[in-house]
């Protein structure tokens, strides 16, 4: 029987913020590296994993209680975790291009960056090339680029729109996409010119499956 | 898509001769973006000494503009990723450029292409000195005769080399030691880092190695420059040449900036 329980602290009550999904990724591939670690004739140990005081008891069965326990967690969390070794985040309240670009849709604006499984890919951001602002994207068209130490990669549209706004901050800290794709690593924001593409874009169970194969073809 | 014959996809075989590094890169920038076709580029030597950077590439970082300025030497942004280099009349440039449909087993990354692209050459250098794909570089030993950069679209990739058939010390004197260098450089000087590939293999030979080791993978279908359709020119060209006002700028502005360190 695999249980999670979240221990908190006796400070005073602040407003719970949303966990890092990448921090948490980390955490997770290391404890699921630890519990790997122990022999199966533990069934009744209860590991103690320090900072953030998580304890979990470990089924016999290795393998499926760590994906099962990693599951729970990252349901609780909000996060998609791929089967095959947690290889890449994926956020549930984003849609996403079989380019691997993510957009979060808020209203008419729409912001765009590329996935945590594009960056893993691509290596070290060293430079990213922004579009002008009021310049035009098309859904599915190259609007920009990154570079990642040998290569430069098209960033595509994920929708149509006018481009308002670009994370300049990306010029000095190109390596923001790699470290937070979802987050300080958005590349740009628009002004949707059809909200109804984004039913074309594949939600994160789809996305995640769609990165498993991809992965598995080669 | 290009046409498949006995079950191999097609690839269109340009070779070139002493053309000019910008037009090399021009053509390969509006074949990879306006092209359906795969094609392999071949230019044996280009016609001048001219310093290439990648897309990102600061000249005030990675060139010595005092004498470059001086002594007129080309300098331009290719479209690709990747460092600078000084070509001339003894660099081979080989540019593969694939739908990624057509190479179905290599996904359109750098290191998957890099990989793959290694395994390439390494039918090419079977048996010649200790060929190897060493991080980005091909190396004989731990010695660099190739450099490597690439450019992914969504459904296209390229992957463009340039070897040092033969260098000179004094062009190489063009350009600054990069911030960014492999591990395996450790802390070698340039002359301890290269080799010249002159020393392994004949130039014709690695010529016609290069083009049968692409055989096995496509049916080739050689074309001439003449040939290539050059109609379709609606991408943007990210490939320019740096104008000489542009460089000065740059050295006034390092000046400046190195005055005023100074100073504090």
């Amino acid at each position: 029987m695999l249980k999670v329980v979240f221990y908190g602290t006796k400070k005073k009550k602040r407003k719970a913020k949303p966990p890092n999904p990448f921090l948490v990724k980390s955490i997770i591939i290391l404890i699921s590296r630890s519990v790997s670690a122990l022999p199966l004739s533990l069934p009744d140990c209860c590991c103690c994993v320090s900072a953030f005081s998580l304890c979990f008891e470990i089924s016999t069965k290795k393998m499926a209680a760590r994906f099962l326990w990693a599951s729970r967690v990252a349901s609780h969390l909000r996060i998609s975790i791929a089967q095959r070794g947690f290889a890449s985040v994926v956020l549930k309240d984003l849609k996403y291009a079989e380019s691997h670009e993510w957009v979060k849709i808020d209203g008419n604006k729409a912001t765009f960056g590329i996935t945590d499984h594009a960056q893993d890919h691509l290596g070290d951001v060293v430079y990213v090339e922004l579009p002008d602002l009021g310049r035009s994207v098309s859904q599915g068209e190259s609007f920009g680029a990154v570079e990642s130490v040998k290569a430069t990669s098209d960033i595509n549209s994920p929708v149509s729109g006018k481009v308002v706004e670009v994370n300049e901050v990306l010029s000095e800290s190109p390596g923001l996409v790699n470290t937070s794709p979802y987050e300080d690593g958005w590349i740009i924001k628009v002004e949707l010119s059809d909200a109804e593409e984004a039913k074309k874009l594949m939600d994160s169970d789809k996305y995640s499956k769609f990165c498993e194969e991809e992965d598995a073809k080669h | 898509m290009s046409v498949k014959r006995v079950g191999l996809p097609l690839m269109n075989v340009v070779k070139l001769r002493g053309t000019p590094i910008l037009q090399q890169l021009l053509l390969e920038e509006r074949l990879l973006r306006s092209s359906s076709a795969n094609w392999c580029i071949v230019n044996d030597g280009t016609n001048r000494p001219n310093i290439v950077m990648g897309l990102s590439g600061k000249p005030c970082e990675l060139v010595e503009l005092e004498p470059v300025i001086r002594d007129r030497v080309p300098v331009m942004k290719r479209f690709t990723g990747g460092g600078t280099v000084i070509v001339d009349e003894n660099t081979l440039f080989v540019s593969l450029i694939c739908n990624r449909n057509d190479v179905p087993d290599v996904q359109p990354y750098p290191r998957s292409v890099m990989a793959w692209s290694g395994s390439l050459y390494s039918q090419v250098f079977n048996g010649i000195g200790d060929f190897q794909l060493r991080e980005n570089d091909y190396v004989f030993g731990d010695r660099k005769f190739g450099g490597n950069a690439q450019s992914m679209t969504r459904n296209r990739w390229i992957h463009h080399t340039s070897f040092l058939w033969d260098y000179s010390e004094s062009n190489m004197a063009y350009l600054k030691l990069p911030s960014r260098v492999p591990q395996y450089r450790l802390e070698r000087d340039h002359t301890d880092f290269v080799c010249k590939m002159k020393d392994y293999i004949e130039r014709a030979v690695f010529i016609e190695k290069t083009i049968k080791a692409v055989g096995t993978q496509f049916m080739l279908e050689e074309l001439s420059l003449d040939e290539i359709d050059d109609s379709c020119r609606e991408h943007i060209e990210t490939t320019r040449l740096l104008t000489l006002d542009e460089l000065k700028e740059t050295l006034a502005k390092t000046t400046r900036s190195g005055s005023i360190a100074q100073a504090v």
